[in-house]
């Protein structure tokens, strides 16, 4: 771990005191299990139960063995390796769910088992969405957070062990949340699925979160907040807000798992949109921004390209990207005004996107060489080429006219793919790729040459995917809507169904590429860790920053 | 300006806060005014509360993930309106919690399905759909008539909707029970009492087929039969002045 000043040997506090909290924990949860007539809200007690008793006994046996006592003089480095290891995990988790639910709508007859019913499309996207949102992204989200905190403000993350109980608190939220869609626990609220008692669990995990890396700014010895943070916590506070007010239901009893969203209709449509929108906006976009502001201009060796553009687009991004929810809601029964001003604001906000595009593109001033040899910089610079080509398309489907056509179809499928699979998974990759020599203390990858391999398959992947989504969704579209000489519908509904078939096909196998190019990168990471250099590369140039270089500060960029 | 944001730069709480500021003010316009706004949500006859047979059925639907591939909310376009019928009135989903208007249309639109299709249509098609609709991609529920309604805690679930604003009536809540055994039981007693407390439109059959059980099966295909078909269309005039939005 690399030094930093600070008093040297303090104990952890509060190990006592989260055992207690743990044990009463344990209590409730037996009681609950005992007491519910629900069979899935027992499975779930006796979920919480078990990580509750875990959690316990690894707590006991460290504290009577002085596992604890922390220095202040170290990073914490321990819960981000840990939190690199899981996003990647969860990434294929939630990639092969994605591939199996492309593959039985393209073949019904051989990816469905009439007894199964827990393997329906209806319980696996779900499944799908959170896996690679939540649990890939947001993992991918804990760890460079608490990687990026750390290093500019030069300080030990704060709150002792409370980093790991966010971190093992969230992976409980992750099983919670899958093992509920699988036996059909949910809330019908697209992105926040999981029910009243795990939004009470997360709702507890975050506002951990939040203090650690408040706390860890408090202690900070730079004047400056680096920019990334700014992100960070426009990340952190914003999706607090949405997660509460989306998720606030009464539940039938106290001892089921069911619960009832407190709006109902129009009123609940927005709000699920204004949360469901700006899960995009916190989580997908100003987090994985964050990462940008730090990664990209570690990995060029340059600093942020402007600081004032870097403020303007900060404040104009989170202000806008709140109003945009609306456009999810044209032409339905949500009153005319409001989906008009959330068109407008869907607009402007592609001027703040394409503002942080421009200043991660442009940090490779004078780097520019970059691109063509080291394929971790290439796969950040790309991420924000699809970064600004979706931050475009959305505006443009934002506006009614084109909504008309686009809603409902599989455009807003691949929008959202070139979205995730181009701009947070290239840039979470590009992110990985850079940590995992820094955190084992390793001189270089394994290989840079599977690198390429996994750069070239993903992108070929998204192509596939997004070409396959844009012509399957503005065919059916015009199909929906066409009519006859005659003047009658041209085509029934299963017609349109009918005619996607090729494209289904098309946006698997997409998918099968992206997955696989996971897979390369997995087994890239692990013969990292174990300290490998693959056998041809051991005389390669090092294209790898130091691991201890200086850091990037605001000020920096400033003058 | 520029160095006004340093104070910022050096200050988490103000930072925390200006962001909260910043992130609360376009919800708070967008949002707040349709909790008041009378013009919202229509005024129209024939919206009611769903039948306890008919909210279990909803739970079923949500709890399967249907809203993934079908939406529940018809748009004012000329073909839309061809395909599925009258286009989808707020008053429509006043009682719906959550709503199911859906995102996505792999499958069509259910906002009016009932009544389109006999209860032996659904059966078959929710059982092996592409029997049916042989181009279909949708999963097969087959399971679902071979599973007994768990319906023990519906007069709880009558209930939790009522907290959250559905004005379900004591004499509802306290029949729940009955009235779900009298919906999907055609030669039950208690079919008037149902039909006084829900209205005269109630289905009241054997869904599923299995005289002998109240299955899944009843529940689900007791919700698709009555979406959208509560309204009085001819009472409600679509460019009378309050109906503008």
């Amino acid at each position: 771990m690399a030094a930093i000043d600070g008093p040297k040997g303090t104990a952890t506090s509060g190990a006592g005191l989260l055992a207690g909290l743990l044990g009463l924990g344990v209590f409730i949860t037996i009681f609950m299990a005992s007491r519910t007539h629900d069979p899935r809200f027992m499975v779930h007690a006796y979920i919480f139960m078990a990580a509750f008793t875990l959690a316990l006994a690894v707590l006991v046996i460290g504290i009577s063995a002085d596992r604890f006592v922390q220095s202040e003089d170290k990073y914490e480095d321990g819960v981000i390796r840990a939190g690199v290891i899981a996003s990647l995990f969860w990434g294929v988790v939630g990639m092969l769910v994605g591939v199996v639910i492309a593959s039985q709508l393209s073949w019904p007859n051989l990816f469905y088992f009439p007894e199964l019913g827990w393997l329906n499309f209806g319980r696996l996207r779900p499944l799908h969405t959170s896996a690679v949102v939540f649990a890939f992204g947001g993992n991918v989200l804990i760890a460079t957070s608490f990687y990026v905190v750390q290093r500019t403000c030069k300080a030990r993350l704060a709150g002792g062990i409370a980093p790991w109980v966010v971190f093992w608190g969230y992976q409980l939220f992750i099983i919670l949340a899958a093992t509920g869609y699988l036996m059909g626990v949910t809330q019908s609220r697209e992105y926040a699925e999981p029910e009243w008692y795990v939004d009470i669990w997360l709702t507890i995990v975050w506002v951990t979160y939040l203090l650690v890396f408040l706390g860890t700014i408090w202690k900070r010895k730079e004047p400056h907040i680096y920019v990334a943070n700014w992100f960070y916590l426009a990340f952190i506070v914003t999706v607090a807000m949405l997660h509460i007010v989306n998720n606030l239901a009464v539940p039938v009893s106290p001892l089921s798992s069911h619960s009832y969203s407190l709006f109902s209709g129009v009123q609940d449509a927005l709000v699920q949109w204004w949360y469901g929108h700006n899960a995009v906006g916190f989580f997908l976009t100003a987090g994985f921004l964050a990462i940008m502001y730090y990664f990209i201009p570690k990995r060029a060796e340059r600093p942020v390209y402007s600081y004032r553009l870097s403020i303007v687009h900060f404040w104009a991004l989170i202000f806008i990207y709140i109003w945009a929810g609306p456009h999810h809601l044209h032409y339905t029964a949500l009153p005319q005004w409001a989906q008009t001003l959330g068109m407008t604001f869907s607009i402007m906000l592609w001027m703040p996107s394409w503002g942080g595009m421009i200043n991660g593109l442009m940090t490779l001033s004078g780097a520019w060489d970059k691109l063509r040899t080291d394929a971790v910089m290439r796969m950040l610079i790309a991420s924000l080429a699809f970064y600004g080509m979706s931050t475009f398309e959305g505006p443009v489907m934002s506006v009614r006219a084109v909504n008309a056509l686009s809603h409902y179809t599989d455009w807003t499928i691949g929008h959202v793919h070139s979205g995730a699979l181009g701009w947070v998974g290239f840039v979470s990759f590009g992110a990985i790729y850079c940590l995992v020599p820094w955190l084992w203390k390793r001189p270089r990858l394994y290989s840079d040459r599977l690198v390429e391999w996994h750069f070239w398959i993903a992108t070929i992947g998204i192509l596939l995917y997004i070409a396959a989504m844009w012509v399957s969704g503005i065919m059916e579209g015009l199909m929906w809507r066409e009519y006859t000489s005659e003047g009658f519908l041209a085509y029934s509904f299963v017609q349109t169904v009918q005619a996607k078939h090729v494209a289904n096909m098309v946006r698997a196998l997409g998918g099968l590429l992206y997955l696989s190019g996971t897979l390369i990168m997995v087994y890239n990471v692990w013969r990292t860790i174990r300290g490998d250099v693959a056998a041809l590369e051991t005389n390669a140039v090092l294209v790898q920053p130091a691991a201890s270089g200086p850091v990037p500060t605001g000020t920096a960029a400033a003058q | 300006m520029w160095k006004h944001h340093k104070k910022l730069e050096r200050h988490s709480l103000l930072l925390v806060i200006g962001i909260l500021v910043v992130v609360a003010i376009g919800g708070l316009v967008e949002i707040s005014p349709l909790f008041y706004l009378e013009s919202t949500i229509e005024k129209v006859d024939g919206i009611r509360p769903y039948t306890p047979l008919e909210l279990a059925g909803r739970d079923i639907y949500v709890r399967e993930g249907c809203y993934v591939c079908h939406s529940q909310m018809i748009r004012p376009l000329r073909d839309e309106v061809e395909r599925y019928g009258h286009y989808s009135l707020a008053a429509e989903s006043m009682y719906d919690h959550p709503f199911q208007w859906g995102s996505k249309r792999t499958g069509p639109d259910l906002a009016r399905v009932g009544g389109k299709y006999s209860d032996g249509w659904q059966i078959d098609h929710l059982t092996n759909p592409r029997a049916v609709v042989p181009e279909s991609v949708m999963p097969p529920y087959a399971f679902l008539a071979k599973k007994d309604l768990d319906y023990r805690d519906i007069a709880d679930k009558l209930r939790a909707q009522r907290t959250v604003g559905v004005p379900y009536s004591d004499a509802m809540i306290a029949n729940a029970v009955t009235d779900l055994e009298t919906q999907a039981d055609p030669f039950a007693s208690g079919g008037t009492a149902l039909k006084k407390r829900y209205g005269p439109k109630v289905n009241q059959r054997d869904f599923d087929g299995q005289p002998d059980r109240i299955s899944d099966m009843d529940a689900l295909i007791a919700y698709l039969q009555m979406l959208g078909t509560t309204v009085d269309f001819t009472t409600y005039k679509a460019d009378a002045g309050e109906n503008l939005r």
